[in-house]
């Protein structure tokens, strides 16, 4: 894996996260306090910061058979999970992820919790809000990095890319001011589903003693193989739900047409 | 206490088997047979991606088949 794959991936994983995240945090500054909301962040990166510090040398120190084995096995699961959720949305059987709706929830929720100052937060609605938001989206981040990373003995690398990404939605939503509804979410999430689901394939496997033909280049085969499994997986759905459909629409109106006679 | 420790088990419950467990088992026993078969001289390296056709196959016929339901 070249290190410009390294880093497409891990950027486009990290964008979606950051996407989420930062819709959070501008609900909660923007209805309660930025200051708070703010200082939910920070906090929320030291945490984050300290899980990177404990986790990176430890995964490190395993032999990379063992290493690739857990780790594709997790990136698999999780890339299966994002996947799954991905063709759902696509085929019509979930509702999309709307930022805009999730904004306007979180804003219509925030005026009626109580504000309660506690040391240096002025507002400690909007400081859990943004800690938690930051917290748990930023979770996957690191869980993201360290897989990738350690996988190809390149932290640093998976590293920039996912502070990279943070900063690309960070920046665009400090402009906006409004949640990044323009984002093209769940394309994102298909993408990146796919991209964990291959690696976690590729990486599981070799793990458990697979000698994969072409080695790294199968990989070229592999994300292509599972692009189109997912996309036969949601035409599938939508021609399923089209004939649902019209079959509906046949019973209503032959249900008709017998009461009329 | 206990809510919370619930809620946190939930917590990463959710981030790590995710709304179908059924998956998550399923991967494990494909890099189980991999690891099995690799010890023989019979190639595996196939059984993971056929796997993850099947499984994401059925968790996503799962899925539609509960929506299709409620």
């Amino acid at each position: 894996m070249t290190v410009w794959a390294l880093f497409a991936a891990v950027f486009l994983a990290c964008t979606v996260e950051a996407v989420e995240a930062t819709t959070i945090v501008l609900a909660a500054g923007t209805s309660r306090d930025w200051r708070s909301a703010l200082v939910g962040v920070a906090a929320a990166i030291v945490v984050l910061a300290v899980a990177v510090v404990a986790l990176g040398p430890a995964i490190g120190v395993l032999p990379i058979q063992s290493l690739r084995l857990f780790v594709g096995g997790f990136l698999l699961v999780f890339g299966l999970q994002w996947l799954r959720k991905a063709v759902l949305r696509a085929g019509g059987y979930k509702a999309l992820h709307d930022e805009d709706e999730i904004f306007r929830k979180q804003l219509a929720e925030a005026p009626a919790a109580s504000t309660r100052s506690l040391g240096v937060v002025a507002d400690w609605y909007a400081f859990t809000l943004s800690f938690k938001g930051v917290l748990l989206e930023g979770l996957e981040v690191v869980f993201i990095v360290l897989t990738f990373g350690s996988n190809e003995r390149n932290i640093p690398i998976a590293g920039i890319a996912a502070l990279a990404a943070i900063a690309v939605v960070a920046c665009a939503g400090a402009l906006l001011r409004a949640p990044l509804a323009r984002v093209p979410e769940n394309a994102l999430k298909f993408a990146v589903g796919t991209l964990l689901t291959s690696f976690g394939m590729f990486w599981g496997a070799e793990g458990a003693g697979a000698q994969w033909p072409g080695s790294d280049a199968a990989l070229l085969a592999i994300i292509p193989l599972t692009v189109l499994l997912a996309i036969g997986l949601v035409a599938a759905l939508r021609l399923a739900r089209q004939r649902s459909v019209s079959l509906v629409a046949v019973g209503a109106s032959e249900r008709s047409e017998a009461v009329q006679q | 206490m206990t809510p919370k420790l619930r809620a946190f088990g939930a917590f990463w419950y959710d981030f790590l088997i995710g709304d179908d467990w059924r998956v998550a088992i399923g991967v494990v026993l494909a890099l189980a047979a991999t690891a099995a078969v690799s010890r023989t001289k019979v190639s595996s390296w196939w059984i993971t991606p056929a796997a993850v056709a099947l499984l994401l196959g059925m968790t996503v016929w799962r899925a539609t088949r509960r929506r299709s339901r409620t």
